[in-house]
């Protein structure tokens, strides 16, 4: 009971920041709404006892996507963007296939049961995720830090000034 | 009422849909990177969701949410460049003005 309670919570504040995410028309406001809903997202994986998974959210998501999308936007464009048009003139076929591709994803997921599976997950994730990332998922865990050295190298080339 | 997968996967399902209409329909290409930021975060709340209630034996699901969060991190700073670098040529970060391949 409690459980349900907090999760309705959580996903009134994810789905209520959301949408000022995608429907404000200045920009600077869009990404700082970013934050709460980021916020509700990494208190859903503690209701689904990921705890890790969560800090993670909120250090990678909230400590370094926001910042850096708050960076561009103060470089980027003159002021916050409400002088700007924000929407192009597709709003009416975007909401009709947002509205189209929630209602098929509902109906699936209301109409399919999924039997649980077999075991319990341990009492603390973390331990555990080390040791699969070490074990059976090596390949992901090397081919992932692979990529994100060849990003980092990526962006500081694009965004260098050239001479 | 228990709380089980369907909420998770309902929500998720919202969210998803509101980061496709943030990228189909924003201008700014710093908002529609924002949108694709909300659909990566839907996929990661299935992820987690599945690995507890259908397969809470082994934590493949959690893995993958991590990696998810990885990937997102390169595809904000190498996406974030490129709208520098475009800016910095087109004076512009509009995506319907950035046209020049266009014929």
């Amino acid at each position: 009971m409690g459980q349900l309670a907090a999760f309705i919570i959580l996903s009134i504040v994810t789905l209520a920041s959301a949408v000022v995410v995608v429907g404000s028309k200045n920009i600077v406001r869009s990404a700082l709404s970013l934050i709460p809903t980021l916020l509700g997202i990494a208190g859903l994986y503690i209701l689904l006892h990921a705890e890790y998974v969560a800090g993670i959210q909120v250090l990678i998501y909230i400590g370094a996507i926001t910042v850096l999308i708050l960076f561009v936007i103060m470089l980027t464009e003159q002021g916050t963007g409400a002088r700007f048009r924000q929407v192009n003139e597709q709003v009416l076929a975007g909401v009709l296939a947002a509205a189209v591709l929630a209602v098929l994803l509902m109906a699936v997921f209301f109409g399919t049961t999924w039997a649980p599976g077999p075991g319990a997950l341990p009492q603390y994730t973390a331990p555990a995720i080390g040791s699969t990332f070490l074990s059976s998922a090596i390949l992901i865990f090397i081919v992932t830090s692979f990529v994100l050295l060849v990003a980092l190298m990526g962006a500081i080339v694009i965004a260098r000034r050239e001479r | 009422m228990q709380l089980g997968l369907t909420h998770f996967l309902i929500l998720s399902a919202l969210l998803f849909s509101l980061g496709l209409f943030a990228v189909l329909t924003r201008r700014n290409v710093v908002a529609i990177l924002m949108g694709i930021e909300l659909m990566l975060n839907a996929a990661n709340i299935n992820l987690v969701a599945f690995n507890k209630y259908v397969a809470p034996a082994a934590l493949d699901g959690q893995v993958f949410a991590l990696v998810v969060i990885t990937l997102a991190a390169c595809e904000a700073g190498v996406g974030l460049a490129l709208v520098m670098s475009a800016y910095r040529h087109l004076e512009t970060v509009h995506a319907d003005e950035i046209n020049i391949m266009k014929w």
